[in-house]
Parts: structure tokens; C-alpha cells; sequence
């Protein structure tokens, strides 16, 4: 108790401006983290990786992260990790910003990647969203669409997941830093099942699940909670949406409720967008 | 001593809090002219979007709002649905919800302590250039916060938009034996953050108390987290059905956020210092003890000292949650089935930065008609603001680079979580006269 009430008394101790340790020899990779339309949620995995996060801290300089520090470097910058949709002018421009300060450019999460949940406006008036939102409706500045990074500028990976999986994120950087592809897998949620020995939710109890079309790297988590996948990660690789609209026909869902299942986290990405239109035009 | 020279504080990207937001304070000597917390964060319209939706979706979109506090959003929700529904949760299920809570409390305040906060009162930029310094304490800081984020995950399969909260209790609740062999980390955490609170305690504090209405929830018994009665210190007392005839969202002139407000009073003051304040009595021993060792008991009226505050909160919830998961007895059933009903329902919880109303009004086959949701931040917006107009003037003599800083962590008193509030705030892209 005493050594902690004395290194109290020194934490407690602000920190003077000599102690400041000068310019480094050799510059560390710089990674920045910008915040588009989104939850911060992906940008937190990065905060939530406890046990990674001095190590990474110690490999790169985290020259821009508002999230947690209050130093933002200027750029160019070797990685950027875009979280978050575009959904107004002054981001479109943004991003084209954004793009050229970074070398490697990296979008992280469902909103980055497919528009994010806020696309669902795309399908309706926005107008009409605003009026039931906000009462003085022309003090807002909004896009009618919510679009993906990748619509506006060339992306050099884009790291699934609403949220994106930690573990995934500290593989990108570790692989984008040794310069090789980052080991993430594409196919689909029911691959992880398998692997995990779940029984499959669907054939055994009739649950409507995503996770044929779903990219892995949950692990599978709603299947192993009793419920059906909900497509947080977005569309695998070519993913077989109609089969899986008449399977879930066979298992009772309506048109309505497969629309809305498709109508999620990636609703934008234009596997899913195609499926729930091909539910709502029925 | 600077006579009346013109200046303006501003910080265009606020650093360390939840979400895009900026500050600006203009000033001519000691008197303040204006004072903006302004929010450029983008809206993402959820109440629009919510519509249509069935109610079973809700505590999956509803997350979706805050990556830090998305139990908070679900709790809101399916108390607001259930209450809507005529759903009643067993008791089980309901101890299974603090703990829930409990971890979100305990990861939400571990980095707001230390990583966010902290970093401020012993002038670093953040905790990463803190834990050259002090390797050990951060290092802390990072258990305490993965042992919440390990809660979070045993109940609901992820820490960051957890899987398992459903209309009428769980998707899937634990074995009993998971959450016993939880008790070795959180005795540890118990330990840690009493230490924490012996820390933060000896951090300084500038002198500077305000004469708030504090606002939470108060259970007869228990520190407060899924229910109670909406009590302040001003004698308010109502139900969560009278959350809306009683808090008014205002339109004021000099800014262009919309500022929740008690009606006829002003601005009020919700999260950990308004629950401590409120509901000390309730805390367990353990942390009342902290407190009292802090020299710190209510009523605390200095927002600086929150960061003290939170700490003892992190000693309730982690002797919470010890006692939830020596306690655990599982349901017999994970949940109540929900039925398809027309109603309106509303509710109230405690986020970790304090209340967060939900409305919903669901038609008969089970779809969201309307939805309102008020969250913490966009509550204590207005009062963010009406303590720079009383603190500025105090650093009028100060650089401008230290001023500045001294009101990012006046800003920061309040964990600010400002993607929550966007879908709240009125938003414009501001015509500054600005030279």
C-alpha cells in the first residue's frame, strides 16, 4: 500500500516539458485513423486490442487517432484507416484529402466498406428523414446517399465487420507493414460453424440465418448464441443470395422479413442490395 | 492583466472524446461572448430509420448508435419494447442485465480514467506517450478495461456490438460455472480500481464548483443501472413515461445544437457525478470506503473531480459484478417470449455517462412506428457549455496553448460522447465570421 501511495505521489506528478523526449533517429511507420459517418466503434477495436496495443504502439507512430490523442501529426502518412461512410459534401472532399495523404489507405468496418446502416436512408427520401429527426430541417447538410469509401476513392483493402474484428485489424497492420496480404478469409460464416461443430440453426430449428452469404470472421458468434446470422460482416465472395432467399421462403419468412434481413449493416453492398430488392419488388 | 485584449480559444477536432466535435470560446479579457460546443459529426437518422423496423431488431440497429456504450443503447431498448409489450423479465435475467452493464461501466470508465482523461491532468497528449513514463500504470489501465470488455464478451459474444440482448431477456445466457471463474479477474479489478481511485485523487484540481441540478435514476435499494424513478436534487421525481412533459429540447440562439433542457429550470447535469451525488447511500461498502478515503462525499460540485467519481464507480461495478457472478443462478429459460402487440413504451437506464431515454411506439404486428431517443451527451451539452462560460474567464491571463488545453479537459470532465448526440443535435455547416 505504501509503494503504491508513493507511486501515486509520483504519477500524481505533471509532467514537465524537459522530460520530453526529443526527435527520434529513425522514424517509425506513421498510421492515421480518420472518422467518417460512423459509431467509432472499429477505431475503439484498435483501443480494445489491450493486449497488442503497446506493441503496436511501440512499431508504429500513431501520428493522427483523435480518438486518443490529442497530437495530430501532419501528414503523408504510410497507413490510414478510414472508419465511416460519406454522407455529406465537406466529407466527399475529405476523403479525396485523406487519399493523397495516405500511401496505403484502409477501410475498417461495414460503414467504411458498404455505406453502414445509415444507407438505409438511400431507399428513402432523406428530406422526409430530416423532418423526423431535427425541427428546423434546413439547418442540415446531408447527401441523399450514404456510400462507401471506395465509391469516391481507390481503397487498398477493406477489413469487414460491423464491428470489424480486432485480431483481423492487428493482422492488417502487422501484413501491410511486412509489405505481404493479409490473412483474412472470405468465405462465409457457415465455414465457421463447421470448423466450430455447431449444429446448424437453420436445418435443425428452422432460424433464419445470413451465414450462407456472410463473410466469416465473427466466428460465427450468433449461431453459437441460438440465433441466426444477421450479416454483420457483409456478402462472402460470391455469395448465392437467391438460394438462400428461397431457403428462407422454406423455412416461412415473408418477403417483407427477408427484405429487411438483407436491409442491415451492409445494405448497400450490392450483393445485399440486390437481394432485398428482388424481396421488396415481389 | 491582458486588460481586455479580444481572444478566441478554439480547437477545431476535439481530441480524447467519443465523435467529431469542435470548441470555440470568444473573449475580451475576462468576459465571455460566446461559447459554441459545436458538432460537425455527420447525422445518421436512426429514429427515421428505426420505423418499419420489428421490434426484435431494435437492439441490433439501436447499438449501432455508440461503439463505446452499445449495451446502454440495447438496455434502453428492450426495456422501452418490453414495457411497450406488457414483457416482464425473470429475475434472473434481470441480474444478468447489471452485469451486463457492469462491464460496459467498467471498460467505458477504464479508458475514460486513464486513457482519456488522465492524460490531461499529468500533461501528456495521451496515454500512449503516459505509458513511456508509466509503463505500469497503463498497463493497469489496459487490464481493468480488458476484464470489462471479457464480461461484456461471456454474455454477449463480442465486446463492441454485442449479439445476445433480446426483447424479453438473452439470445443465450451463460453457464454458471463461465461466470464463476470470472471472480479470480475481478477480484483483481475490485483491488485495482481502488487503487485507481487513490490515484485520481491525488491528481490536482482546479477550484471551481457549480450549483447543478443533478439528474438520475434512484432505486429504493440499489446503485442504479436498468430502472427507478428519474429523481434530482431540485425535488424532480417522475416516471419514465413523464420523461418528455418535463425535458424540452431548446433551439438557442448561439448555438446551433439543440440543448435538452428541464422545463422552466435550464440546463442540468446527468452521469457518474448526478448517480453519486443521488444515490451515494447505495453504493456498497467497498466503495463508499474508497470515497470516504478520497475525502470525497456528495454533494461533489466540482466537474473536474468526475474523473474521481468515475473511479469510484469502477469500484462498484466491479464489486457488483463480483457478487452478480458468486450469486448466478441461470434462468430457466433464456427469455420471456415477446408477444405482437400495439403499445408505447418508454424507458430510462444509466449509460455510463449518464441517462438515456428511449421511446418506442410498436403497431400490431410488431413494427416500430415512431422512435425517440435521447441520449446523455446531447443532456449535458448545454451544461458543457455553461461551465466554459463560467471557467474561461479564470484563465484570462493564461497562454493561449494552456487556456485552450485547460478547456478541452473542462470538455472532457464529461466523457462527451458526441456520435451519440449527433442524432440529437441540430447540425449546420456555421457561417463564421472568422477573419
Amino acid at each position: 500500500m505504501s509503494s503504491e501511495a508513493k507511486h501515486g505521489k509520483k504519477l500524481m506528478t505533471r509532467r514537465k516539458e524537459a522530460e520530453k523526449p526529443g526527435p527520434k533517429a529513425a522514424p517509425k511507420p506513421k498510421i492515421a485513423v480518420f472518422k467518417f459517418a460512423s459509431c467509432d466503434g472499429c477505431q475503439l477495436s484498435l483501443l480494445d486490442a489491450e493486449d497488442e496495443l503497446l506493441a503496436i504502439t511501440g512499431a508504429v507512430d500513431i501520428a493522427y487517432f483523435p480518438e486518443a490523442s490529442r497530437a495530430m501529426l501532419k501528414g503523408p502518412y504510410d497507413i490510414g484507416l478510414v472508419e465511416g461512410s460519406v454522407t455529406t459534401h465537406h466529407d466527399a472532399q475529405r476523403i479525396q484529402e485523406v487519399r493523397r495523404q495516405c500511401k496505403t489507405l484502409v477501410t475498417i468496418g461495414a460503414c467504411a466498406t458498404a455505406g453502414g446502416i445509415q444507407a438505409l436512408r438511400n431507399w428513402k427520401d432523406v428530406d422526409e428523414f430530416i423532418r423526423v429527426v431535427y425541427a428546423t430541417p434546413q439547418f442540415i447538410s446531408t447527401l441523399k446517399l450514404s456510400t462507401p469509401i471506395a465509391e469516391h476513392v481507390p481503397v487498398d483493402f477493406e477489413l469487414r465487420g460491423c464491428p470489424i474484428n480486432k485480431y483481423q485489424l492487428v493482422e492488417l497492420i502487422t501484413a501491410t507493414l511486412a509489405g505481404r496480404k493479409p490473412n483474412i478469409p472470405t468465405n462465409s460464416v457457415c465455414m465457421e460453424c463447421k470448423r466450430k461443430g455447431n449444429v446448424c440453426i437453420a436445418v435443425a430449428r428452422g432460424i433464419a440465418c445470413l451465414g450462407p452469404v456472410t463473410q466469416a470472421g465473427c466466428g460465427a458468434l450468433c449461431p453459437s448464441f441460438d440465433r441466426g446470422c444477421y450479416g454483420c460482416y457483409g456478402p462472402m465472395e460470391s455469395p448465392n443470395t437467391s438460394s438462400l432467399t428461397k431457403g428462407l421462403r422454406v423455412l416461412g419468412q415473408t418477403d417483407d422479413q427477408i427484405m429487411r434481413a438483407f436491409r442491415g449493416f451492409n445494405a448497400w453492398s450490392w450483393q445485399f442490395r440486390r437481394a432485398s430488392e428482388e424481396c421488396e419488388h415481389k | 492583466m491582458s486588460g481586455s485584449a479580444a481572444r478566441t480559444i478554439r480547437v477545431d477536432t476535439l481530441a480524447r472524446v467519443e465523435g467529431e466535435g469542435a470548441m470555440l470560446i470568444k473573449m475580451a479579457g475576462e468576459r465571455v461572448s460566446d461559447v459554441k460546443l459545436r458538432i460537425y459529426e455527420p447525422p445518421r437518422f436512426f429514429e427515421a430509420f428505426l420505423r418499419g423496423r420489428h421490434f426484435s431488431e431494435v437492439p441490433d440497429i439501436v447499438a449501432r448508435i455508440c461503439g463505446i456504450c452499445p449495451i446502454a443503447y440495447q438496455m434502453s431498448a428492450v426495456h422501452a419494447i418490453e414495457r411497450a409489450l406488457g414483457v416482464h423479465i425473470s429475475p434472473e435475467v434481470r441480474m444478468l442485465r447489471r452485469l451486463f452493464y457492469c462491464g460496459e461501466w467498467i471498460e467505458s470508465h477504464a479508458l475514460h480514467v486513464y486513457m482519456l482523461h488522465a492524460p490531461d491532468f499529468l500533461g501528456y497528449e495521451d496515454a500512449i506517450t503516459m505509458a513511456k513514463d508509466h509503463p505500469e500504470v497503463v498497463q493497469r489501465a489496459l487490464r481493468l478495461k480488458k476484464i470489462g470488455n471479457h464480461l461484456v464478451t461471456l454474455l454477449g459474444g463480442r465486446e463492441i456490438h454485442p449479439i445476445s440482448a433480446a426483447v424479453g431477456g438473452f439470445y443465450k445466457v451463460p453457464a454458471k460455472n463461465l461466470l464463476h471463474e470470472l471472480e479470480e479477474d475481478l477480484k483483481w479489478a475490485l483491488d485495482a480500481s481502488v487503487q485507481t481511485v487513490r490515484l485520481t485523487a491525488g491528481l490536482e484540481f482546479p477550484d471551481f464548483e457549480q450549483d447543478y441540478e443533478f439528474v438520475a435514476l434512484r432505486n429504493p435499494s440499489e446503485y442504479p443501472f436498468n430502472e427507478g424513478r428519474l429523481v434530482s436534487n431540485r425535488g424532480l421525481d417522475i416516471d419514465a413515461a413523464e420523461y418528455e412533459d418535463t425535458f424540452i429540447e431548446q433551439h438557442v440562439k448561439h448555438s446551433n445544437a439543440l440543448h435538452s433542457v428541464i422545463r422552466g429550470r435550464g440546463s442540468y447535469l446527468v452521469g457518474p457525478m448526478a448517480r453519486f451525488n443521488l444515490n451515494f447511500d447505495n453504493l456498497p461498502e467497498v466503495a463508499r470506503q474508497a470515497a470516504s478515503d478520497a475525502h470525497l462525499k456528495p454533494p461533489v460540485k466540482n466537474p473536474f473531480r468526475s474523473i474521481i467519481v468515475r473511479s469510484v464507480e469502477l469500484v462498484f461495478a466491479c464489486a457488483e459484478a463480483l457478487r452478480i457472478c458468486q450469486e448466478y443462478e441461470p434462468p430457466s429459460q433464456p427469455r420471456m417470449e415477446a408477444p405482437s402487440r400495439a403499445g408505447v413504451g418508454q424507458a430510462i437506464t444509466e449509460a455510463p455517462r449518464g441517462i438515456l431515454y428511449h421511446r418506442y411506439a410498436i403497431d400490431d404486428k410488431g413494427l416500430i412506428v415512431t422512435a425517440k431517443i435521447v441520449p446523455p451527451t446531447s443532456q449535458n451539452q448545454k451544461r458543457i457549455e455553461d461551465d466554459l462560460r463560467e471557467y474561461a474567464p479564470r484563465l484570462a491571463g493564461w497562454p493561449l496553448k494552456d487556456a485552450t488545453w485547460k478547456c478541452e479537459q473542462a470538455i472532457r470532465n464529461y466523457d462527451p460522447c458526441i456520435s451519440c448526440a449527433t442524432h440529437f443535435l441540430k447540425l449546420t455547416v456555421e457561417q463564421e465570421e472568422e477573419k
